[in-house]
């Protein structure tokens, strides 16, 4: 027994090790490169702590942390809650049209986050159609970035919730409603305690993406600092890479607690769904369901709000002088790259969708179904949730850095397609790695035991059981990389070439040179094929639990 | 047999990201290594190039020119050296600077053209550019180029400080644009939060404007400072980026914004309500400027095209959207009415500004940039 352990063990440490070599490589040696900065002077001599000291001294800059914990904690627990009540509607409530709210909920992470800036300009800026009505709000500033953030965050929390609360042992409520319990008590006694772990988890999620998010404090921020625009002012503005550095290292703070919290966290964080599991029946009350209701649609008109002023924006010759009808918007000029980019975003999200499923899947499977190893395996958790927590702006640079050296043996794909695909697998990398992970867990570790008893190949074992049964997960994840790739500005707008333009900097640009209109066309483009996307992933995932039905029943059926 | 399989799964993984890279790269690539293949004949100072490889090939360009005058300019280039590629990388001042340097140990543009002076100058003392003077160096004025004997850079044209005010607005608060002329009419108490400027941390024009007032005051004195706390008072916001105030006028999101000059009246050409106004006593300004990378092979294409871009048909060009240009001669258009717009631009003493960039930047996010923090 242990000889074979032994021995299988050797063919998935080199496995392992791969890929823990692919992700340092893309990973930890570019950062090294950059943050190494944070300790040199700017003629490259070593300064020790210098930097920080200046930092910390410098109240300008060193007040932007406390602006960022503030932004970053008022959208976490507005996002948080909001998500809960969102989710804990579609899960444990009797309301109507429960897909139709879902989907709406999913809006904001189809479109690039500088468009949420954008749209709530159309609702709340000063010739917005909110404020012409009378209702003013200090839109530029702190609270337009609360704002941005609450609608950039808030499908992530509530998708989280919606798992979480999905699967729950309905016996419990049962045995609480024959004890007498009071709703209240319910809520308290097991809906909290059972999701007390995705509650923490969905936290520094929020947290983190507010942190470091830089097209809404860009765009809406006004003269509110926080440190993902320091960054900005302190590479693009001052060309001073040291300090740039330094508060690169500084937005690495949350992750670096959050995985600390999560090993905690997730040690005790034991399944409580088992196989005897009945449904939760959720029972009438016409009090909560109005309720809930209410809620949703209050939020489902919001978006579809924002959404609408951007059609209009995108409509009109001239918001808000000239209101008449248009489509000239939609002809992009071909200086900013024009359609072809919208086309070239489509192929890298292809690309970046296809390996990136590929790679995360792979790594998620290591982790979870090997054993041994703890040491590496730990390091790879590391790495894991790294990129979450990493602003794309210093993804960026650090590539540059990194890629770009002569001396580096991977220098030929700086400038390519390649480096933009390597740039979107890693920035998105934690999330599909959690959905992986998650339906990993889910199946029984029967299936390797078995099959290593029978001698069968782990590489069969994988692509014969854990991919099929795990297929919603991994077309999630594609989605997932997908849809992201479409929109995301920061860390490839150091790295597209001459040759590549896409679309989501296109917006950017277009914003830059005031064509608000277009950028709005831009992305109402973007959301289409994300939406599309989505759908496909709806109807494909419809028909695998489909067929899975037919064929139990027609065991069913052959057995009788 | 098991390990093998293992062996070949974990190798196909390592493999399939450099495949994906070599399938991705061969057409971009080859376009990009082919001028750096070829047996570079020209030493990297001696114009002008005849043979045949500086009239084909490609070249990559980094340019911060905006993007519909990238486009009208390259047509006219092609026009006369089809053979010639133009691989363009467009974007804000501040990211082309910072993307040149972050890959200083091994540039990709062959040039830099149309971007500011004062980058250019942070470029050449990292001894990032090569010292060439295209042809035709002599009518560019003496203020346009860099003071070395073989300019490391030279200028195209020049960008200004302006105020581009929203006529419908301001006519809501009860002034028009007669009310604004000079810097000390936008202290007036009526304008108080509806100014919004860029910030001259992240933005070239917002250091301009800076620099300007400070060097219109007597550069080191108080006044500079005084005027900028004054107007600091009436200002909403600092935003990052140049031309962002202009369009923020147009779109009516503020009432006067201080930006410069062709952002103006780009806006007003699209249909914005805005005025382009240039204060009575001057403006700062900066010039857009080309250079040569420092490369280990220079592309003779690479000097063709810096030949023509200060050639007088590109200059031709740039003067329709920017008045003034380097070889002294003047464009007229519409919203441009000034007799001689090289005297809109104050003595702008450059070397000052660099030398003292980091002193004033520092000094003026201490005044303005923390305090704005907590309106």
């Amino acid at each position: 027994m242990r000889q074979r352990l032994a021995r299988l063990s050797f063919a998935q440490l080199i496995t392992l090790l791969a890929l823990l070599v692919i992700f340092t490589v893309i990973l930890i040696l570019p950062l090294f490169a950059l943050f190494s900065k944070a300790f040199l002077n700017s003629s490259g001599e070593f300064a020790g702590l210098a930097n920080y000291v200046k930092y910390f001294s410098t109240p300008s800059l060193s007040s932007s942390i406390l602006n960022t914990i503030d932004i970053s904690l008022w959208s976490t627990v507005i996002s948080v809650t909001l998500g809960f009540l969102y989710a804990y509607a579609l899960t444990r409530t009797n309301i109507r049209c429960k897909p139709f709210f879902k989907y709406m909920a999913l809006i904001p992470i189809f479109i690039p986050t500088i468009v949420h800036a954008l749209g709530l300009v159309y609702v709340f800026g000063r010739q917005g159609i909110i404020t012409r009505m009378g209702f003013e709000v200090a839109l530029y500033g702190r609270v337009g970035i609360i704002l941005s953030e609450i609608i950039f965050t808030f499908p992530q929390a509530f998708l989280m919730f919606l798992v979480a609360l999905e699967f729950t042992d309905g016996r419990l409520y049962e045995a609480a409603d024959s004890m007498g319990a009071s709703g209240l008590t319910k809520f308290f006694k097991i809906t909290l305690p059972e999701i007390k772990y995705t509650v923490v988890n969905v936290f520094f999620v929020c947290f983190t993406l507010a942190f470091t998010d830089f097209g809404a404090p860009k765009v809406i921020g006004g003269s509110f600092n926080v440190l993902a625009t320091d960054i900005y002012k302190q590479i693009a503005g001052q060309f001073n890479m040291n300090m740039g550095a330094v508060v690169g290292t500084l937005l690495l703070l949350p992750a670096v607690l959050s995985f600390i919290v999560g090993r905690v966290v997730n040690s005790k964080n034991a399944g409580t769904v088992s196989a005897k599991s009945t449904k939760l029946v959720v029972g009438k009350s016409l009090k909560r369901d109005t309720f809930f209701f209410v809620f949703c649609s209050l939020i489902t008109l919001f978006l579809l709000f924002l959404i609408a002023c951007l059609f209009m924006g995108a409509l009109s010759s001239y918001y808000p002088y000239d209101m008449s009808f248009t489509l000239r918007n939609f002809l992009f000029d071909n200086s900013s790259g024009g359609i072809k980019s919208y086309f070239n975003s489509l192929q890298m999200s292809i690309l970046t969708a296809v390996f990136g499923t590929i790679f995360a899947f792979v790594y998620a499977y290591m982790m979870e179904k090997t054993s041994g190893f703890n040491t590496l395996r730990r390091y790879g958790k590391l790495l894991s949730v790294l990129p979450l927590a990493l602003p794309g702006m210093v993804i960026g640079i650090s590539f540059i850095f990194f890629f770009n050296s002569p001396s580096n043996p991977l220098n030929f794909i700086y400038g390519t397609v390649t480096i933009l695909v390597v740039s979107n697998i890693l920035h998105y990398f934690s999330v599909p790695f959690f959905t992986a992970t998650g339906a990993l867990k889910k199946l029984d570790s029967e299936y390797e035991s078995v099959s290593e008893s029978m001698n069968i190949p782990r590489w069969k074992t994988f692509l014969r059981v854990s991919v099929p049964l795990s297929l919603p997960a991994i077309l999630e994840i594609f989605m997932y990389y997908f849809v992201n790739s479409m929109v995301t500005v920061s860390a490839v707008v150091f790295l597209y070439s001459a040759q590549f333009r896409i679309a989501s900097i296109s917006i950017t640009h277009m914003e830059e040179a005031g064509n608000f209109a277009q950028a709005a066309a831009m992305s109402l483009l973007i959301l289409l094929v994300n939406v599309c996307v989505r759908a496909l992933y709806e109807f494909i995932v419809k028909m695998i639990k489909k067929r899975n039905n037919d064929d139990k029943t027609r065991q069913v059926k052959e057995s009788t | 047999m098991r390990r093998i399989l293992s062996l070949s799964l974990s190798l196909l993984l390592v493999f399939s990201g450099l495949i994906l890279a070599g399938c991705s790269t061969s057409q971009p690539k080859a376009e990009e290594k082919a001028p750096e293949s070829q047996p570079s004949t020209t030493t990297p100072t001696t114009p002008p190039p005849a043979s045949d490889e500086a009239v084909k090939g490609s070249i990559t360009v980094y340019t911060a020119l905006e993007d519909e005058q990238v486009t009208e300019y390259l047509a006219v280039f092609n026009a006369q050296y089809p053979d010639i590629k133009v691989n363009v990388v467009r974007d804000s001042t501040g990211i082309i600077t910072a993307r040149l340097l972050a890959e200083k140990d091994n540039p990709q543009a062959d040039l830099v053209w149309g971007t500011a002076a004062s980058s250019m100058m942070v470029l050449d003392d990292q001894n990032m550019l090569e010292p060439y003077a295209p042809k035709g160096i002599e009518r560019i004025l003496p203020q346009f180029k860099s003071d070395k004997a073989v300019p490391t850079w030279v200028g195209i044209d020049a960008w200004e400080t302006a105020f581009i005010v929203n006529t419908e607005e301001l006519a809501k608060l009860g002034l028009t644009v007669s009310d604004i002329q000079d810097y000390d009419d936008l202290l007036n108490p009526a304008l108080a939060g509806h100014i919004v400027m860029s910030n001259p941390a992240s933005s070239g024009t917002g250091f301009l404007t800076v620099s300007g007032v400070l060097q219109m005051n007597g550069k080191t004195s108080e006044a500079g400072w005084d005027y900028l706390t004054a107007l600091h008072q009436n200002v909403d916001q600092y935003v990052h980026s140049g031309s962002k105030p202009a369009k923020m006028a147009a779109a009516g999101e503020c009432v006067i914004g201080i930006s410069f000059g062709y952002a103006g009246i780009s806006q007003k050409a699209k249909g914005a309500p805005v005025e382009t106004i240039f204060p009575a006593s001057g403006s700062g300004w900066d010039m857009e400027a080309n250079a040569l990378m420092k490369k280990s092979q220079i592309n003779p294409a690479a000097l063709t095209f810096l030949d023509w871009a200060i050639s007088d048909e590109a200059m031709d060009l740039y003067k329709v959207n920017y008045p003034i240009i380097a070889t002294g001669g003047n464009g007229t258009y519409e919203g441009y009415e000034i007799a001689d717009p090289l005297k809109q631009l104050i003595d702008n003493d450059f070397v000052w500004a660099a030398n003292n960039r980091d002193d004033i930047l520092n000094k003026w996010a201490e005044k303005y940039d923390s305090k704005s923090a907590a309106q």
